[in-house]
């Protein structure tokens, strides 16, 4: 690191690599948190119910490392047991991710390390967006130094999906389908772990409010515009809550 | 298609086709749609606030319209579960572990005690 201050002139000195490198093992440490547990254990519960539907190990495997988001692998889960469709599948499956398009977004600008960040590894790393390393990341990022933070971030991702194949890998193997309380706490995991992983990544009151008429609207718009509530759950409740945000912050400026 | 359904490789092309390319296409987008937008742009604000809106709208029917097993936990013992897990993550000063351990202690405890 230090060695490239020297040259930041220069953006293709070798120190950056090596700068890289020792960030993305600090990342693979990173990994070693209570949420990679919570999650791990969060992926027990939808194995549980895949192996249920009948699904194989290899398909269980492909689709935590392809989706890599697991309310829509539920999704997906749920189609293909019932048998449906590619295309209504993909149309379900899609709408459950669309959260993933505003969370990169949200993510780019810290992950970024100005001009010398180039576009295919912002692609490469955007497949660990999801809630875990997207939480992680707006907490943490901001405080690392500019060049340290996608290599960072790539090693977070990479160990914690490691991980999470490894005991979903496990857990098909050697745990039989687990029923009763226990799987509905395993399931319960998910929303519960999401939420206040979301308050702990909320910086202003802005996103505080947002999470809270998310959780508000959600349900209200599941039965006034199905198909199309959570996309309005996100744009109504996000909007209203930051330009409730702004309002209130910014009063006298206006 | 209609080769393809059906036989051994119809799981996957579902899951490539319909898991991997209808959720990565959304990173894609994103990861454009970012452009040169600045971390103190008051747009990264407002596309923060939907991101988050979106994810708790999920969180919402995750409890409300689950699928499988938590569907046969009584609505009112998810809910009772949630505010109680918030009461415990607020009493032990913002402890995501606690919070989640409380909530799950009430929905398991109370389903296990139910007649």
């Amino acid at each position: 690191m230090t060695s490239s201050d020297v040259n930041v002139a220069e953006g293709e000195d070798p120190s950056e690599f090596e700068g890289g490198a020792y960030w993305f093992r600090q990342g693979v440490k990173g990994a070693v948190c209570l949420p990679t547990l919570i999650l791990m254990m969060a992926f027990v519960g939808f194995t549980s119910l895949a192996s249920e539907v009948g699904l194989t190990l290899v398909e269980v495997l492909m689709m935590s490392l392809f989706l890599w988001a697991l309310p829509s692998i539920v999704v997906l889960t749920g189609a293909m047991s019932v048998g449906a469709g590619l295309i209504p599948t993909a149309i379900a499956v899609a709408f459950s991710a669309v959260r993933l398009m505003p969370m990169t977004v949200a993510l780019m600008p810290i992950l970024r390390d100005g001009k010398r960040t180039k576009t295919w590894h912002m692609l490469v790393v955007s497949h660990f967006v999801a809630v875990t390393a997207w939480v992680f990341a707006m907490r943490n990022l901001p405080s690392f130094p500019r060049a340290a933070r996608l290599p960072f971030f790539a090693g977070f991702g990479a160990a914690v999906q490691l991980a999470v194949l490894c005991s979903t890998t496990v857990s098909y193997v050697l745990l039989p389908v687990v029923d009763g309380p226990i799987a509905a706490g395993l399931v319960m995991l998910t929303p519960v772990y999401f939420m206040f992983s979301m308050y702990q990544a909320s910086r202003t009151g802005g996103d505080r409010a947002a999470l809270l008429l998310g959780l508000i609207l959600g349900p209200l718009f599941y039965y006034l515009f199905p198909g199309a509530d959570l996309l309005l759950t996100g744009i109504v409740g996000g909007t209203v809550a930051f330009a409730g945000w702004l309002f209130a912050t910014r009063r006298a400026e206006l | 298609m209609s080769e393809i359904y059906g036989s051994v490789w119809w799981p996957y092309v579902m899951i490539l086709v319909a898991g991997f390319l209808a959720t990565e296409c959304w990173r894609w987008i994103g990861v454009f749609a970012a452009g040169r937008l600045s971390e103190d742009s008051l747009l990264f604000a407002w596309v923060r606030a939907v991101a988050t809106a979106l994810v708790a709208g999920i969180i919402a029917r995750l409890i409300l319209f689950p699928d499988g097993v938590l569907g046969d936990v009584p609505v009112w013992l998810r809910l009772a579960a949630v505010a109680a897990g918030v009461v415990g993550y607020k009493l032990f000063n913002d402890r995501l572990i606690l919070g989640i351990v409380t909530a799950e202690v009430v929905l398991i405890g109370g389903w296990a005690v139910m007649p």
